[in-house]
């Protein structure tokens, strides 16, 4: 084609601006990897030499893997009870008139914009009064609060992507809820299933605040992060550690958005 | 109801017989009431419409009869079993959506068998039987396609076999031909009529598509606002509205005012404003001598020429307008006492050599018995 319609044509300001945005928002990041390559155990310019050898040591550090494997425990069962939340509350959400749908759905929406130093102290007060010890169970419960808007954030495309009728067609075929749920929500939105799983366990492994007041005598991995800080020969492992978590988290978060890609598409591909 | 012989002996359906049976229905959402007081019975095997402008009900009714909503008030039997707090997946129905709700993570073939996990058949069995359907259907080498590799009228055959092949007492079928295009929705009528004769499943076919509904169904209803206005062959639909609304709603009728001047045995003389006394038998049964009714024509029944020869049954008239077709033409003809110009439809039996001649004198004329006469109010 030849000419651009009127909105497709190209803009130059936006495509600087778009550029601007993403410097802006990632090269502060990038200086992590960048330094955790750096012979020098100081963090300046200039860069002294490369070397691998703040990754070798990271593999030798026992209280790292414990650190790691108490984040993956934390980690996977907040994804699993968050994403099982999500589906009844994101199907609750799009499939059924519920009274007070509207301020219910900003409640539910609510951890994402309340700060969570708040949310933080607020559970830490709760559950000392109820006299449960601090632990990853507790964590785990403060990051189920925190994950839940987005286990249902990634869902409810998915259950608005797909025509109800569909579901009715299931019934009117002779399956009850159950088997309808199983035969056909559930293979229907497991792209969008696997996606919240992806972020939430993200979510859950990078998370510090909600950790830093629930967590006992067990550390997740921010939390040993955060407590190694106070030893500057200990920075440049740190660097390096971080700078595995920022990778992974990345291409976690990208995988569950690859996977939910057609989440809203599905419908309008199929006339 | 009505003073009418013809058409009873082809009448499919005879109170006794009633397979579907629809009582006192009424249905709100919310203040708005959907189905006001609609009783309806539907016969074994018969093709039945439901008929109106979208908002009319129809579809709402057809999701009562699914199960889908239920009724404020009333009753619907299926087969003489009362209905009502019978979930969709225990009733003996099966529904073709407008939207065909096809599975899209599964193949035609998954598709097809969806509904007979329950039935526990053998391997081989369960593929016979899907075989069967595709045959139906007439899309024998479709099984291993993707949903998404269908087209609109492959999705809608698909749909149809998915329900027939669990042999449901009545299928219904909520404008399943909207989708399709002109030449593929008319094969797909006559497919579809084909189809339940062979099947000989009681099907209740939801359109807001007079034609269609006429070309297909054995009986129809007629629906407005939530009411069941007329239900009846289509034949007699066309031929014996009883009332305005049914009328105007089913093809284009001429109305006019008049009154009854005299009766005489099995038919009415009627005194018009315009076009002087018709005679017709096409009557309400309670008419009485004096009483101001509506007589109505259909545009087809009434013959238009440039030369007049006076005597009954005939009108002079000015042609206001004339549209051609092609195989009819359509002509507005204004008559004095007429407030509307009145509707002609001719066939084009010669060839048509420019445009008929505006505001020239034309002349109407009718048989006995071409009009009907509604009750008025």
């Amino acid at each position: 084609m030849s000419g651009h319609s009127y909105i497709k044509r190209p803009n130059r300001p936006l495509q600087i601006y778009a550029a601007l945005f993403l410097v802006v928002l990632y090269v502060p990041v990038l200086f992590l990897p960048l330094f955790s390559f750096n012979t020098s155990i100081y963090v300046k310019f200039p860069l002294t030499g490369f070397t691998f050898q703040w990754y070798i040591e990271l593999m030798d550090r026992e209280p790292v893997w414990a650190a790691l494997m108490n984040s993956l425990r934390v980690g996977v069962t907040t994804s699993l009870i968050s994403t099982g939340f999500g589906i009844f509350a994101a199907k609750a959400i799009t499939r059924y008139r519920l009274p007070g749908k509207g301020p219910l759905v900003g409640f539910i929406m609510l951890p994402l914009v309340v700060p969570g130093i708040i949310f933080g102290v607020a559970l830490l007060i709760l559950i000392s009064r109820m006299g449960i010890p601090l632990s990853l169970y507790t964590v785990t419960i403060g990051h189920v609060i925190v994950c839940l808007p987005f286990a249902i954030a990634t869902m409810i495309p998915r259950f608005e992507g797909f025509d109800p009728s569909i579901e009715e067609a299931s019934a009117d075929l002779g399956e009850n809820a159950w088997w309808t749920f199983w035969r056909i929500t559930f293979p229907m939105v497991f792209p969008g299933i696997l996606a919240s799983l992806l972020l939430t366990f993200t979510v859950s492994f990078d998370e510090f605040i909600m950790a830093f007041f629930l967590s006992g005598t067990d550390p997740t991995l921010p939390m040993y992060i955060w407590s190694q800080l106070r030893f500057p020969k200990e920075f440049p492992s740190i660097l390096a550690l971080a700078s595995i978590i920022l990778v992974v988290s990345f291409a976690m978060v990208f995988l569950g958005q690859w996977i939910n890609r057609d989440a809203q598409a599905t419908d309008s591909k199929s006339e | 109801m009505r003073k009418q012989l013809i058409q009873k002996v082809n009448d499919p359906m005879t109170k006794t017989d009633a397979f579907i049976s629809i009582r006192n229905v009424n249905k709100f959402f919310g203040k708005f009431q959907a189905i006001n007081d609609v009783s309806i019975d539907i016969g074994h095997g018969e093709f039945f419409s439901l008929l109106g402008s979208s908002g009319c009900g129809k579809t709402t009714l057809l999701r009562m009869l699914a199960g889908f909503e239920n009724p404020t008030s009333g009753e619907i039997y299926i087969d003489g079993q009362p209905m009502s707090g019978v979930p969709p997946h225990h009733r003996p129905v099966n529904m073709v959506f407008q939207s065909y709700a096809i599975f899209p993570h599964l193949n035609v073939r998954d598709n097809i068998a969806y509904g007979l996990r329950k039935q526990k058949l053998s391997r081989s069995k369960r593929n016979a039987m899907v075989d069967e359907m595709l045959d139906l259907i007439k899309l024998p080498d479709y099984g291993d396609r993707k949903a998404n590799q269908l087209s609109g009228g492959q999705r809608q055959r698909i749909a149809l076999a998915r329900s027939l092949i669990l042999r449901p007492k009545v299928l219904l079928l909520d404008e399943p031909l909207g989708a399709l295009d002109k030449q593929l929705r008319e094969q797909m009528q006559l497919e579809l009529r084909a189809l339940q004769k062979t099947v000989g499943i009681t099907f209740v076919f939801v359109t807001h598509d007079q034609e269609e509904a006429l070309t297909l169904s054995d009986r129809i209803a007629v629906m407005s606002n939530g009411r069941d206005l007329q239900v009846d062959t289509p034949t007699r639909l066309y031929e014996s509205p009883m009332d305005r609304e049914v009328a105007s709603f089913i093809g284009t009728m001429n109305f006019f005012d008049g009154t009854v001047k005299a009766l005489t045995d099995g038919g009415a003389e009627i005194e018009t404003a315009g076009i002087g006394d018709v005679y017709t038998t096409n009557i309400p049964p309670s008419l009485t001598p004096g009483q101001s009714v509506s007589v109505a024509i259909r545009p087809e029944k009434l013959t238009l020429s440039s030369d007049g020869h006076g005597g009954s049954n005939t009108v002079k008239g000015r042609l206001d307008n004339a549209a051609y077709l092609g195989e009819r033409s359509h002509y507005y003809v204004s008559v004095d006492g007429v407030p509307q110009p009145v509707a002609v439809s001719a066939q084009n039996r010669q060839r048509a050599n420019g445009n008929a001649e505006s505001q020239r004198p034309v002349w109407l004329s009718w048989d006995d018995n071409a009009f009907v006469v509604l009750g008025n109010g």
